[in-house]
C-alpha cells in the first residue's frame, strides 16, 4: 500500500485527449524527420486540436485485442474497471496510426517503394488486428507538389498507392518538405484529428452495442464499466457534454450496485472517480454550482457508507480526498477565471478535507493500535502478481471474489492487520497541515480573518501532536490575540492550555512563565484546580525547581522535557523576565490613580496604586516600582517587601506585598514635585510589580501607563453597559471597576497670596497719559522677595492695538512711540508680611475702543513641603478691559458775516469761521489753549487769539470761537483751497499739575471762493426808533477791472418812509466804491423789512437780488419810543442774557439786534 | 434541532452561548466565532440600510458538513424585550446553529426553533 492509495490516478486527472501514433520516423538521425516531429509537439498552444501524439517504430507491437465476445449469457464481470483500462486508451492503443514514408511522385524505383510502403501498412495492420484503429500513410516529398488535377502521374501513383496498401483516398497524405511545415503539419493534424474522432465515435457504438447482451442480475458491473467507458470515449472524442451525461449516468448506476462490506471500497473509490470527472466538467463547462450540487450529493450518498468497522480509517481517508479533489478542482477554475466568494470558496473543502483527515488519524490511532509484538504477516498479503490490483478499488487478497461471504475469514484477518499496520506509519500530520495551510491561505483571500484564525489554530494543535513545539508555539502565538482581542474567553484559554504544555515540553521559561500568567488570570476559563496547579508549577519554577508536567503529554516527551527542566535547574542564574501585560491578561490586575489633576507645587503629589490578584492562592510579590516620565520621581516610588519604610503603607499589620486573592489592595504614594516641573505634566509611564527575587528568576510584570490590559477595554465597556448592582463590600474596600485610572497629573505653581487692585477712572480719552494705580498687597506670612510687575497690553488682541497703545511709568511726560504696550518684569523689590505699595502705569491710547490690560505681579517665596524647603514662584494676575473714548467733537463751519451758512466764501470779503468743541468726556476737561494756524490761501482779518483758554467744560457742554478770515482772490480752484488747522491744549480737569497737556490737531476743512463783481455793504445803525430819523449808507465796490453800469432802485416798505435817490443809474469805476446815503424814518415798531435795495448789473445779468441780500440786512429792529421802552425793558435783559455768551466771544457784530 | 444558541455583542464577544451538553463545547465556540467572519461582511455590505430596513435576519450563514448557522441581528429595543431588562445591549448579532443531520425540517423556519 503506497501512501499515495488515495490519490486519484493521473490518467483519471488529467484531459483525454485523442491518441495518434506515428511510425516511420526516425527522429534521432534524420533531421528532416526530426523537424517532423518537432512541429507536431513543440509548442502546441491551445488552438491546436487536443492529440497526443507518440513516435513508435513501425513494428511496435500493440496491446493484444481480446477475442471478441459472441454472448454474454456465461460471462460473470469480476470487478468494475480494470485499472489498465484508461491508461491503455490513453497511451497505448491508438486511435490512429500513421505511416510516414519518404516517396516522391517522380521516384524512379516506384514500384518497389510501393511495395516497400505497402508492407509497412501491412505490418501496422497485423499488429492492430482485431482494433477499429485507423492507419494513414503520409508521403514525405521534397518536392512541392502541383495543384490537384495538374501531375498526371502524381494520381495515378496515389491511386496505386492506395490499393496497394488499401487505404482510402482519405488515408493518404503528402507533406512536402519545404518552408511551410508547419502549415502543413497543422492541416495533417487537423486531419488526423477527423480520423481520430471517427475512431472513438466507433468505438462508443461498439461498447454501447453491448448493452442489448446484458442482464441486470449478474452483470450490473458492466453497466457502470460500459457506461463509463462510453463517457470516457466521449471525452477523448472531446464531446464533453455527452461524457458529462454519460458520467452522470454511470455515477447513478455504480450507487444502485448492491453493496455489502467486502465491495464498499469498490463502488466508493469508482464513485469517486466518476464524481471527480462530473465535477470537473461541471467546472469546465463553466457550470460550478452544478459542481457544488453533483459534490453535495456525492458526499451525501458516500459519507454513511463507511464499510468495514476495523478498516473505517480508509473511508476518512478517502473522505478526506474527497474533499481535497474537489477543492483543488475548485480552485483551478478560480484560476481559469470563476469568482468564489466568502461563504463558497475552496477554503471549506480544503477544511473539510483536514477534518477527514483528522478523524482518519483519531480512527488510526484507536484502530491500529496493535502491540509492539504484532509483526507484519508474510507473505505479504497486499501483495499481488504484478504489483497492482486488477480493478479498481478491491482488495489484493481476494480480488476478482464477488461472494460477499468471506470464503476464508484467516485470510481477510490477516489483510485487514496488514492494511492496519500500513496506516501506522503514514504521518498524518503532515497531511492534515498541508490540507489545514491551504484552508487557510483560501481563508486568508475570502476575508475571513476568524475561520483563518481558527485554522491556525488546528495547524498549531497538529504541530504539537507531531511534536512540533516550537512550530506549535508559533501559530498558537500569532493567533492568540485575535480572540484576546475579541474577548473569546473560553477560545483563549483552550489555546494557552496547549500553549502552556508546549513551553512545558520545551522547557522554555518566559513562554510557560506568561501562558501561566493568563491562564490564572480573570480571562482563563479554568477550573480552581487547574488554576491551582498552575499556580504551584509557576512558583516551583521562580523558586527555581521544575515544574510538574502539564496533564495528556505525551509520556515520551514528558521524559524529555523532565530532562531539560533540570538542565534549566542546574544552569540556574539570574534570571529576569520583564513581560509587558498590555498585550495580555494577566492574573494581576493594576489602576494607578493620582488624587487629583493637578497638584500646586507646595504640596505632595499622591497617588494610589490599586493591586488586585485573580489567582487561585494568596501570592507574594516582592516589589513594587513606579516609572514617571521624570525618572527622578522614580525614586520615591518603589515598595519593597523587605524595605522598612512604613509610611507608604496603609495596611501595617499584614505583610505588605502579599496579595490575597479577590481583594483589592491600595499603595499609597507621595512625593514632593520639584519647582522646575511648574506647568509640566507629570505622567506614570510604567508599573513595574515584581514576582520572585532579582537574584534568582524573577518575573516582572510591567504595566504601561496607569495599568490595564488586554480585556481592561472591554471589562470597562461591559461594566459601562451593565445594571448589574455592585456586591457591598467590607472594609471601605474601593470596588475594582469604579476605580478609574488617572496616570497623569499637572504641577501647577503655589497659590499666590497677595492681593492686587487697580485704581483708574475710566473712560480712557485718546491720546491722553491715562492712570492706572497698581495696588500690591502681601498678605504672606513671611517677607516676599523679586516682587515684579508685568503691565501692559494683554497679549493676544489686535495687532493694532500694540501700535497705538503704549505703556510708561512716568507719567509727566508724553510718552511716544517707542514705549512699549506691554512693560515686562518691572522690579518692585520686596513685600513685608501686610506691607503695601502702589505703582502708577501710564497709557497711552492712540485709537477709540476697547482694550485688555494685563497687571501681572510674581514674586519669589521660601516655604516648607514634608519638611523638604523648597523656593516657589507665585504669580497672580488681574485684567481689566478700558474703553477709550474721543475726548470731545469738534465741529468747523463756515458763515458769513450775517452769521448764515456759507456754501462757498465770497473772494476778499470777509467771513466768519466758527469752532465748536463739544465735550463727550464724561469727567471735566479743561481747555488750556486753542490755535488756528492759517493756509497761506487765507488770512485773518484782525487777531488770531484764543477765546476759549482756561475753559473748563462739563460733560455734554461745549465751547465756541469764532474768528474772521478773508481769501484772497486766487482764481478757480477745483475743490476748494486749504484753510489750515486747529489746534486744541487741553487735559483733564482733575488732573495734576505736572500731567502733561495734550494737544488735538483738527484740520480744516477746504473752502470754494468764488469772485463777485460787486460788493455791497450797508452801514447803518443797530436799530431804529419810531418817527426817528434812520439813516443807512450804502457802499457799492466795483470788484471788477471793468467799468460797471449800475441801476440802482430802492423798493419802497410800509414800515418806512424814506428819501434818497429812489431810483438812479450810474458808473462806477473799477476799484472805486459808490456811495448812496439814504434816510429812513420807521413808522412802526418791531422787527420791519427795510425798504429793499436793487441793484441791476447790466453787464452781469447774473448779479441778482438774491446775491446780494448774502451782504446787506433786510431788515431792522425798530423800537418804540423812548417813553415807551421803560415796560419793555424787563423783557429785553432776558433776551440779552441768552446772548452773552455769543456777545462775548464775538468781537465782529454788523448786525446788532439787542439793545 | 437546534443545537447552540449564542448571542453576541455589537463589538463581537459572546455575551451568552448554550449548546447541547452531548456535544464538545469548545468546537460550537469555534462555529460561532468563525461565522462573525461572515456576519461582519454581510453587515458591512449592507450597511446601515440593514438596521433601516429592519431586515435583521441574516439568512444562512455557514454551510460546514454537520451544521447550519443562521444569525439574527437584534436591536435594542428586541433585546430589552427578550431579556427582560437584566442588560441592555445596543445592536448585536445572535447565532443559531443547527444540527443538519437531525434536523432538516428546521432548515425552512429556523427562527421558530426558539
Amino acid at each position: 500500500m503506497s501512501p499515495t492509495q488515495w490519490d486519484f490516478p493521473v490518467e483519471l486527472c488529467c484531459r483525454p485527449m485523442a491518441f495518434v501514433t506515428l511510425t516511420g520516423l526516425d527522429v534521432v538521425y534524420n533531421a528532416v524527420h526530426r523537424a517532423v516531429w518537432d512541429a507536431f509537439c513543440a509548442n502546441r498552444r491551445a488552438d491546436r486540436v487536443p492529440i497526443s501524439f507518440k513516435v513508435l517504430p513501425g513494428d511496435h507491437e500493440y496491446p493484444k485485442c481480446r477475442p471478441k465476445r459472441t454472448s454474454y449469457e456465461w460471462y460473470i464481470p469480476k470487478g468494475i474497471l480494470k485499472t489498465g483500462w484508461m491508461n491503455k486508451h490513453l497511451n497505448l492503443v491508438p486511435a490512429l496510426v500513421v505511416v510516414f514514408y519518404e516517396l516522391d511522385w517522380d521516384e524512379p524505383q516506384w514500384k518497389e517503394k510501393q511495395s516497400e510502403c505497402a508492407t509497412r501498412v501491412e505490418i501496422v495492420r497485423q499488429s492492430l488486428q482485431g482494433r477499429n484503429t485507423k492507419v494513414a500513410v503520409v508521403l514525405i516529398q521534397k518536392k512541392t507538389p502541383l495543384p490537384p488535377g495538374e501531375d498526371v502521374i502524381a494520381s495515378e501513383r496515389a491511386a496505386a498507392l492506395c490499393n496497394a496498401c488499401e487505404l482510402s483516398g482519405k488515408s493518404l497524405f503528402v507533406l512536402p518538405h519545404t518552408d511551410h511545415l508547419v502549415g502543413y503539419i497543422i492541416r495533417l493534424e487537423n486531419a488526423f484529428y477527423e480520423h481520430a474522432q471517427t475512431y472513438y465515435y466507433t468505438e462508443i457504438r461498439r461498447v454501447k452495442s453491448h448493452k442489448e447482451f446484458l442482464n441486470k442480475t449478474t452483470h450490473q458491473l458492466l453497466f457502470v464499466r460500459h457506461q463509463f467507458k462510453i463517457a470516457f470515449f466521449s471525452e477523448l472524442k472531446q464531446d464533453t457534454q455527452n461524457a458529462l451525461k454519460n458520467y452522470r449516468t454511470a455515477y447513478n448506476l455504480v450507487h444502485e450496485l448492491r453493496a455489502h462490506e467486502t465491495n464498499i471500497l469498490e463502488i466508493k473509490t469508482m464513485a469517486g472517480f466518476i464524481n471527480y470527472k462530473i465535477c470537473r466538467l461541471c467546472f469546465q463547462h463553466n457550470t460550478p454550482l452544478d459542481a457544488i450540487a453533483q459534490f453535495r450529493k456525492h458526499i451525501d450518498l458516500c459519507k454513511k457508507r463507511i464499510g468495514s468497522a476495523e478498516l473505517s480509517f480508509e473511508h476518512a481517508a478517502w473522505m478526506s480526498k474527497q474533499f481535497q479533489a474537489f477543492g483543488d478542482l475548485f480552485d483551478e477554475a478560480i484560476k481559469l477565471g470563476l469568482t468564489a466568494i466568502q461563504t463558497q470558496n475552496p477554503g471549506f473543502y480544503y477544511q473539510q478535507a483536514a477534518y477527514y483527515a483528522q478523524e482518519r488519524k483519531q480512527l488510526t490511532e484507536t484502530l491500529c493500535d496493535h502491540e509492539a509484538t504484532v509483526i507484519y504477516p508474510s507473505p505479504d498479503p497486499l501483495e499481488t502478481q504484478t504489483g497492482v490490483l486488477d480493478f479498481y478499488g478491491q482488495r489484493s487478497w481476494r480480488q476478482g471474489v464477488l461472494s460477499f461471504d468471506l470464503s476464508d475469514p484467516e485470510k481477510e484477518k490477516v489483510g485487514v492487520l496488514a492494511i492496519q499496520l500500513k496506516e501506522r506509519s503514514i504521518v498524518h500530520s503532515e497531511i492534515i497541515i498541508t490540507l489545514l495551510s491551504n484552508a487557510v491561505a483560501q481563508f486568508k483571500k475570502y476575508k475571513c480573518p476568524r475561520m483563518k484564525s481558527h485554522l491556525m489554530v488546528q495547524m498549531g494543535e497538529e504541530y504539537y501532536y507531531a511534536k512540533d513545539y516550537t512550530k506549535a508555539l508559533k501559530l498558537l502565538d500569532y493567533v492568540m490575540c485575535d480572540y484576546r482581542s475579541e474577548g473569546w474567553w473560553t477560545l483563549l484559554t483552550s489555546i494557552l492550555t496547549t500553549a502552556l504544555k508546549c513551553a512545558y515540553l520545551m522547557a522554555q521559561l518566559k513562554g510557560y512563565i506568561t501562558y501561566s500568567l493568563e491562564l490564572l488570570g480573570r480571562a482563563s476559563t479554568l477550573k480552581d484546580e487547574q488554576k491551582s496547579r498552575i499556580e504551584k508549577n509557576l512558583i516551583n519554577v521562580l523558586m527555581n525547581e521544575s515544574p510538574e508536567p502539564e496533564p495528556d503529554c505525551d509520556v515520551l516527551a514528558v521524559k524529555t522535557a523532565q530532562k531539560l527542566w533540570a538542565d534549566r535547574v542546574s544552569l540556574a542564574g539570574s534570571n529576569v523576565f520583564t513581560i509587558g501585560v498590555q498585550d495580555f491578561v494577566p492574573f494581576v490586575q493594576c489602576k494607578a490613580r493620582f488624587h487629583a489633576p493637578s497638584f500646586h507645587v507646595d504640596v505632595p503629589v499622591q497617588f494610589d496604586v490599586y493591586l488586585k490578584a485573580d489567582c487561585p492562592h494568596p501570592i507574594r510579590f516582592s516589589k513594587l516600582r513606579v516609572s514617571f516620565n521624570n525618572q527622578e520621581y522614580n525614586q520615591f516610588c518603589v515598595i519593597e517587601e523587605a524595605s522598612k519604610a512604613g509610611e507608604v503603607l496603609e495596611n501595617l499589620n499584614q505583610e505588605k506585598m502579599c496579595f490575597v486573592p479577590g481583594k483589592t489592595r491600595k499603595y499609597l504614594f507621595k512625593f514632593v514635585a520639584k519647582t522646575e516641573d511648574v506647568g509640566k505634566k507629570i505622567e506614570i509611564t510604567s508599573v513595574d510589580l515584581i514576582l520572585g527575587h532579582e537574584t534568582g528568576r524573577c518575573v516582572v510584570l510591567n504595566w504601561q501607563g496607569g495599568g490595564g490590559d488586554a480585556a481592561s477595554s472591554q471589562e470597562a465597556l461591559q461594566a459601562s453597559r451593565s445594571f448589574k448592582r455592585r456586591p457591598k463590600l467590607p472594609d471601605n474596600e474601593p470596588h475594582w471597576d469604579s476605580i478609574v485610572i488617572q496616570a497623569s497629573t499637572m504641577i501647577i505653581s503655589r497659590v499666590p497670596n497677595i492681593s492686587v487692585h487697580l485704581r483708574h477712572e475710566p473712560p480712557a480719552l485718546t491720546n491722553e497719559m491715562y492712570c492706572l494705580v497698581v495696588t500690591v498687597e502681601s498678605h504672606e506670612e513671611i517677607q516676599i522677595r523679586d516682587v515684579k510687575l508685568t503691565a501692559g497690553l494683554k497679549p493676544g488682541q489686535d495687532a493694532n492695538l500694540t501700535q497705538k497703545t503704549h505703556v510708561t511709568l512716568h507719567g509727566a511726560e508724553l510718552c511716544d512711540e517707542s514705549q512699549p504696550a506691554l512693560l515686562t518684569d518691572v522690579p518692585v523689590g520686596e513685600l513685608h508680611p501686610g506691607e503695601q505699595l502702589e505703582k502708577m502705569l501710564y497709557v497711552r491710547c492712540g485709537t477709540v475702543g476697547s482694550r485688555m490690560f494685563l497687571v501681572y505681579v510674581s514674586y519669589l517665596i521660601n516655604t516648607t513641603v514634608e519638611g523638604k524647603e523648597i523656593v516657589c514662584k507665585c504669580h497672580k494676575d488681574e485684567t481689566v478691559t478700558i474703553e477709550t473714548v474721543f475726548p470731545f467733537d469738534v465741529a468747523v463751519k463756515f458763515v458769513s458775516t450775517k452769521f448764515e451758512h456759507l456754501e462757498r466764501v465770497c473772494a476778499d470779503i470777509p467771513f466768519l469761521l466758527m469752532a465748536d468743541i463739544l465735550s463727550a468726556s464724561p469727567w471735566a476737561l479743561t481747555v488750556v489753549s486753542s490755535e488756528l494756524q492759517l493756509a497761506p490761501s487765507v488770512t485773518p482779518v484782525d487777531q488770531l487769539e484764543s477765546q476759549v483758554d482756561r475753559v473748563v467744560l462739563q460733560t455734554g457742554e461745549s465751547a465756541s470761537e469764532c474768528f474772521c478770515l478773508r481769501c484772497p482772490s486766487v482764481g478757480n480752484v477745483e475743490g476748494g483751497v486749504a484753510t489750515g488747522r486747529y489746534i486744541i491744549s487741553w487735559k483733564r480737569t482733575s488732573a495734576m499739575g505736572d500731567t502733561p497737556v495734550i494737544s488735538t490737531v483738527i484740520t480744516l476743512p477746504h473752502v470754494i471762493i468764488e469772485n463777485i463783481p460787486l460788493h455791497v455793504n450797508a452801514d447803518l445803525p443797530s436799530f431804529g426808533r419810531v418817527r426817528e430819523s434812520l439813516p443807512v449808507r450804502y457802499h457799492l465796490q466795483n470788484k471788477t477791472s471793468l467799468v460797471q453800469d449800475v441801476e440802482v432802485s430802492v423798493e419802497p416798505s410800509d414800515a418806512f418812509m424814506f428819501s434818497g435817490l429812489k431810483q438812479i443809474r450810474l458808473r462806477i469805476l473799477p476799484g472805486t466804491e459808490q456811495e448812496m446815503l439814504y434816510n429812513f424814518y420807521p413808522l412802526m415798531a418791531g422787527y420791519q423789512q427795510l425798504p429793499s435795495l436793487n441793484i441791476n448789473l447790466l453787464r452781469f445779468p447774473s448779479f441778482t437780488n438774491q446775491l446780494l441780500r448774502r451782504f446787506i440786512p433786510t431788515s431792522i429792529f425798530v423800537k418804540l419810543p423812548l417813553a415807551a421802552f421803560e415796560v419793555l425793558n424787563a423783557h429785553v435783559r432776558l433776551v440779552a442774557l441768552y446772548w452773552t455768551k455769543l456777545l462775548y466771544n464775538t468781537f465782529l457784530i454788523t448786525e446788532s439786534l439787542l439793545l | 434541532m437546534a443545537v447552540c444558541v449564542a448571542v453576541i455583542a455589537k463589538e463581537n464577544y459572546p455575551l451568552y452561548i448554550r449548546s447541547v451538553p452531548t456535544e464538545n463545547e469548545l468546537k460550537f465556540h469555534y462555529m460561532v466565532h468563525t461565522s462573525l467572519d461572515v456576519v461582519d461582511e454581510k453587515i458591512s455590505a449592507l450597511g446601515k440600510a440593514l438596521v433601516d430596513q429592519r431586515e435583521l435576519y441574516l439568512g444562512l450563514l455557514y454551510p460546514t458538513e454537520d451544521h447550519k448557522v443562521y444569525p439574527l441581528m437584534l436591536t435594542r429595543a428586541e433585546e430589552a424585550h427578550k431579556c427582560s431588562g437584566s442588560c441592555i445591549i445596543p445592536t448585536q448579532t445572535s447565532c443559531a446553529i443547527h444540527s443538519t443531520t437531525l434536523g432538516t425540517a428546521f432548515n425552512q423556519g429556523p427562527l421558530t426553533a426558539w
